[in-house]
């Protein structure tokens, strides 16, 4: 009973921060070691998650003042089933890309990648517990930073201009971000979310008018967050980047770092600004760019020939799904809402697992040119069950998560009868279809260029087919993860602290 | 513990488990892998015969997993599911003795039989799907077990008929799928019924229904090869011969049809739809296909792609004995869904036989091969003479039902069509035979089978040095006799004619 109590009490939110930071310290201090801590730190982050969870089921949504310092004054830490949803992705996704990475990384770029890595986890998992936007800013630019470090950890020409490329545009967007939040500290005196929120609304109510200053916060905001998510027109520095980088690095780029500027976004615009402004134009400016980013992002991932490139333009394109929750959400929030809740998951699984398959196609045969898959179905088939299972989440074909996530979004477009978006996420699943089905269908035959192949350790391929499987799992577990997600909506959040 | 409740649910992992454990299976291990496969097919059969015995003493059999806020997964045993179930896991059975057969020493034999197993549990679960988002779900898994097998063979040609397959069928699951979200976002539920579950429904939403309507039987259409929508399915004669005859006698093709029939009526109502004017265009549409199949059949003088032709032909029987909309139509049209599956995949092994033992793949190649395979050739005769409709062949019940159907409703241009395509059948299938048992034959066959590999043992493995091996002459032998018998027999109980019309029953005469 004892044990229990202290399991509850037990301050998992604040483990969640400590434990990665700790380990980026003791990976510099001991290099030799680093993997092993890496990989230590990585499982102690999902039993951590778990604490959470588990407080979170029991107490429902969850607030910790760092230090015994709350808000206004100190740093105060917030869960709700959203930020548990994020937070759970993460600590998976990143445990499988940590087993993977312990034989991907040969010794000498370990030692880089494992003190970047764990700052990143760090930098994630305090962004998804942060209650004021301006923590919020810092873990964002910590976050930016990191990835930057960890594309560039190869230091080949490549890499290096994809690197340079990411890193203008993050440091352009945090900017952008920071211009906002300073606006919004100037207006209100504060820059934690629920006591703005409730001061941009009396202020609203009182006025009954929104002024330049919240204006120009949320557009300097958006735009900054829009272009760190990468959604179409933004997107330009993605694929470079993505594509250059070492495997586990694409794999964790994409699942989980282009998500929590999103996740931002989505945070941002249902509490602070939407109640103010009228959203319709906003919304439908969003929606607009998503549908643009499914279809441009699917046609430019079917024209690739490199594998890693395909990746990352799909990348483009899933993203674009994640948009349509602004237009949709407007009159039935909990359907479009729980879709894109479940299509930021099982985009997360079977993304990374596609990356991390590209990288076991690199090991194997040196080059990731999808002509020249030579019999892979065969010859790695672990790999190739990986590949084609996450590539089943991703055209949003049953039975998977990200069938239910589009089921979802779908119902809600035909019930608002938005049967503009519903003809766009169609035709992104087909074409999404086309471009891995091309990928699918070279592994089966013999290439004409047949080349000698290296061995590929298991943990490799192991890695990335769970990832794929928990894609497909979450094809049959909507009930559970939904009841999870909403512990606390993202509607009331506004109206917790008070 | 209410062991009902999951008897459905064993009956899709039977094949499930067995396929999965087999991917995972080196490909030395022959008889583990013959064990298993056998041992799915068998406990398959017999939990089958359990429920049909136990639906005729009265019980009720139904798996109920939540899927979706509000939607579950249901699998249910009714008598159209036990129908098609039935066929499926006798032909399984079949099926599986013939490509352990057929593909004996060739390379990547767990994979095949891998997928081979979720092709069947992928149709085993489109049978017993007890709403249409268990059924779309299905029915999508289905496209994607069969595109590994389609592309078995590995080459540039196998790849191409591979990616024709998916640009069909995933588009035709597409429609689907918008067709069921839109058909949910109107009602609020999906559950088969029998009369369907639309006729209350006002009348304002009617236009929506038939565009409901015509996407649901377009994106079903694609897999039952309704022209236009049938180019696919010549291209996929690339994979091997128990492939073939798998997608057209059980899987691909019949979830296509076994579809239509659900959409008619389980979901719209068989009467409710023919009260928005929906059949009469879908009858026109299978008349065409039956008529079209067999005109282009006519001038294939590859074998299999002839009986390909002759699929897209029959199977349109189906949806045509269902778009009739009256009670004897619905028998002929519902009996043909196994006559039919009886008698193409008798056609289907026969020509592996022909192309594994002696090289044969084109009928001009065939003369006198009634002599050098007189048995292959005996089942290939009653399977031909079936889709003639000759009595007293299985085919020539589904026929008449058909025919007898149109009449009584009134429709008597079917008769036209019926009598139309019986002579193409002739024109194309009685030329074969005729080479077969009337023509001399060649020197030599194009590519004989050697045999001389096993030495000694050449007698144990050849039948009186003339046919082929037992695993490959016993299934083509099995399924001609069953067609036979579903003709001779059609008035014993558990035939699949009184099965036909029960279930005609239940929709038309039950209140």
């Amino acid at each position: 009973m004892a044990m229990q109590n202290a399991f509850m009490a037990f301050p998992w939110a604040v483990a969640l921060i400590l434990l990665p930071l700790t380990g980026a310290i003791c990976c510099f201090l001991f290099p030799r070691i680093s993997r092993a801590l890496g990989l230590i730190t990585s499982f102690a982050i999902v039993v951590s998650v778990v604490g959470l969870g588990w407080q979170l089921l029991e107490h429902g949504s969850y607030r910790h003042a760092v230090g015994g310092w709350g808000a206004p004054l100190g740093i105060e830490l917030y869960a709700d089933g959203l930020s548990l949803l994020m937070l759970a992705t993460t600590a998976l996704v990143g445990f499988a890309i940590s087993v993977y990475s312990t034989t991907y990384f040969k010794p000498a770029l370990a030692v880089r990648f494992w003190p970047i890595w764990m700052c990143l986890l760090a930098a994630l998992n305090a962004l998804f517990l942060s209650a004021d936007i301006f923590n919020l800013y810092v873990t964002l630019e910590l976050l930016g930073l990191s990835a930057v470090a960890l594309t560039a950890l190869t230091g080949s020409k490549e890499a290096l201009s994809g690197a340079m490329r990411y890193l203008l545009a993050t440091l352009l967007a945090s900017l952008a971000y920071l211009l906002g939040v300073t606006l919004l500290y100037h207006s209100f005196g504060s820059v934690d979310i629920t006591i703005l929120a409730q001061q941009m609304q009396a202020y609203h109510a009182a006025t009954s008018s929104v002024t330049p200053a919240v204006w120009a916060a949320l557009g300097l905001m958006a735009a900054g967050l829009m272009l760190k998510t990468a959604i179409f027109p933004l997107h330009f520095w993605l694929p470079p980047a993505h594509g250059s980088a070492p495997a586990p690095v694409s794999a964790l780029l994409s699942a989980l770092v282009v998500k929590a500027s999103f996740y931002i976004l989505l945070r941002l615009w249902f509490t602070l600004f939407e109640p103010l402004v009228d959203g319709e134009a906003i919304n439908t400016m969003m929606g607009l760019l998503g549908c643009a980013a499914i279809l441009w992002g699917s046609v430019q991932a079917m024209r690739q020939t490199r594998l890693k490139l395909l990746i990352a333009y799909s990348t483009v394109a899933q993203i674009g799904y994640l948009f349509l929750v602004f237009p949709l959400t407007a009159s039935m929030g909990s359907t479009a809402w729980n879709g894109v809740a479940y299509l930021i998951i099982s985009h997360a699984l079977a993304k990374s697992a596609m990356f991390l398959c590209a990288g076991n196609l690199l090991c194997f045969g040196g080059h990731d040119r999808i002509a020249d898959l030579d019999r892979v179905v065969q010859r790695l088939p672990l790999t190739a069950a990986a590949f084609a299972l996450a590539g089943v989440s991703i055209m949003g074909l049953p039975p998977s998560g990200g069938f239910i996530g589009k089921w979802l979004l779908l119902e809600a477009a035909v019930t608002q009868g938005r049967w503009d978006i519903a003809a766009v996420m169609m035709l992104g699943g087909l074409l999404a279809a086309a471009y891995i089905f091309k990928v699918i269908g070279h592994t089966f035959i013999q290439a004409p260029v047949t080349h000698e192949a290296q061995p590929v350790s298991a943990s490799m391929q192991w890695s990335a087919l769970l990832l794929a499987i928990g894609a497909m799992l979450l094809g049959f577990l909507s009930l559970p993860v939904l009841s999870l997600l909403n512990i606390s909506d993202i509607t009331l959040a506004s109206g917790v602290g008070s | 513990m209410n062991w009902n409740a999951w008897v459905p649910l064993l009956v899709v992992i039977s094949s499930l488990l067995p396929g999965l454990i087999i991917f995972g299976l080196a490909e030395d291990k022959v008889r583990l892998r013959v064990a298993l496969n056998l041992f799915g097919a068998l406990s398959k059969l017999v939990l089958v015969s359990w429920m049909i015995w136990g639906v005729y003493q009265g019980y009720h059999y139904e798996t109920r997993l939540p899927l979706l806020p509000n939607l579950e997964l249901v699998l249910r045993a009714g008598p159209l599911a036990l129908l098609f179930v039935s066929l499926s896991t006798i032909l399984w059975l079949v099926t599986t003795v013939y490509a352990i057969g057929y593909l004996e020493d060739s390379p990547h034999r767990s994979r095949f039989f891998g997928f081979f197993s979720l092709c069947v549990t992928a149709t085993v679960g489109v049978a017993l799907a007890g709403n249409l988002i268990t059924f779309l779900l299905f029915y999508e898994l289905l496209t994607l077990a069969t595109y590994p097998l389609i592309v078995h063979r590995g080459t540039e040609e196998a790849r191409q008929a591979g990616q024709t397959y998916l640009r069909y069928t995933i588009s035709g699951g597409a429609l689907l799928l918008i067709g069921t979200v839109w058909l949910y976002s109107l009602t609020g539920t999906l559950e088969f019924t029998p009369k369907g579950f639309l006729s209350n429904l006002g009348e304002q939403h009617y236009p929506a229904l038939i565009t409901i309507f015509a996407l649901l039987i377009a994106g079903l259409g694609v897999k039952a090869a309704l022209v236009p929508l049938h180019g696919w399915l010549p291209k996929a004669m690339i994979a091997p011969a128990p492939v073939s005859a798998l997608l057209h006698a059980v899987a691909v093709v019949k979830a296509g049809a076994f579809g239509i029939i659900r959409v008619v009526y389980d979901v719209f109502g068989v009467e409710f739809a023919a009260a928005l004017g929906v059949l009469a265009p879908l009858a026109w549409l299978a008349a065409f296909t039956i008529i079209y199949g067999s005109l282009r059949a006519l001038f294939q003088d590859d074998l299999k792609r002839r009986l390909a032709y002759s699929t897209i032909s029959q199977v349109s029987y189906i949806t045509l004995g269902v778009a009739i909309a009256g009670p004897i139509a619905t028998i002929g049209g519902v009996v043909h869904l196994v006559h039919q599956g009886l008698m193409k995949i008798t056609l289907f092994f026969c020509a592996g036989n022909l192309a594994e033992t002696l090289g044969i793949h084109k009928i001009s190649e065939m003369n006198g091969v009634g002599r050098r395979m007189p048995w292959t050739m005996a089942a290939f005769t009653i399977g031909a003479f079936g889709m003639i409709g000759a009595p007293p062949i299985a085919g020539f019940i589904s026929k008449w039902y058909l025919g007898l159907g149109a009449l009584n409703t009134g429709q008597s241009w079917v008769i036209l069509v019926l009598a139309g395509s019986s002579l193409l059948n002739a024109a194309y299938f009685l030329p074969i035979l005729h080479r077969a048992w009337f023509m001399p034959s060649p020197e030599s066959w194009p590519h004989e089978h050697p045999g001389e590999h096993k030495g000694e043992h050449r007698d144990k493995h050849y039948w009186g040095h003339k046919e082929t091996t037992w695993a490959l002459l016993l299934p083509p032998l099995v399924t001609a006799a069953m067609a036979l018998a579903a003709g001779l027999l059609v008035t014993m109980p558990f035939s699949p004619l009184e099965w036909a019309k029960l279930i005609s029953v239940r929709e038309f005469y039950q209140p």
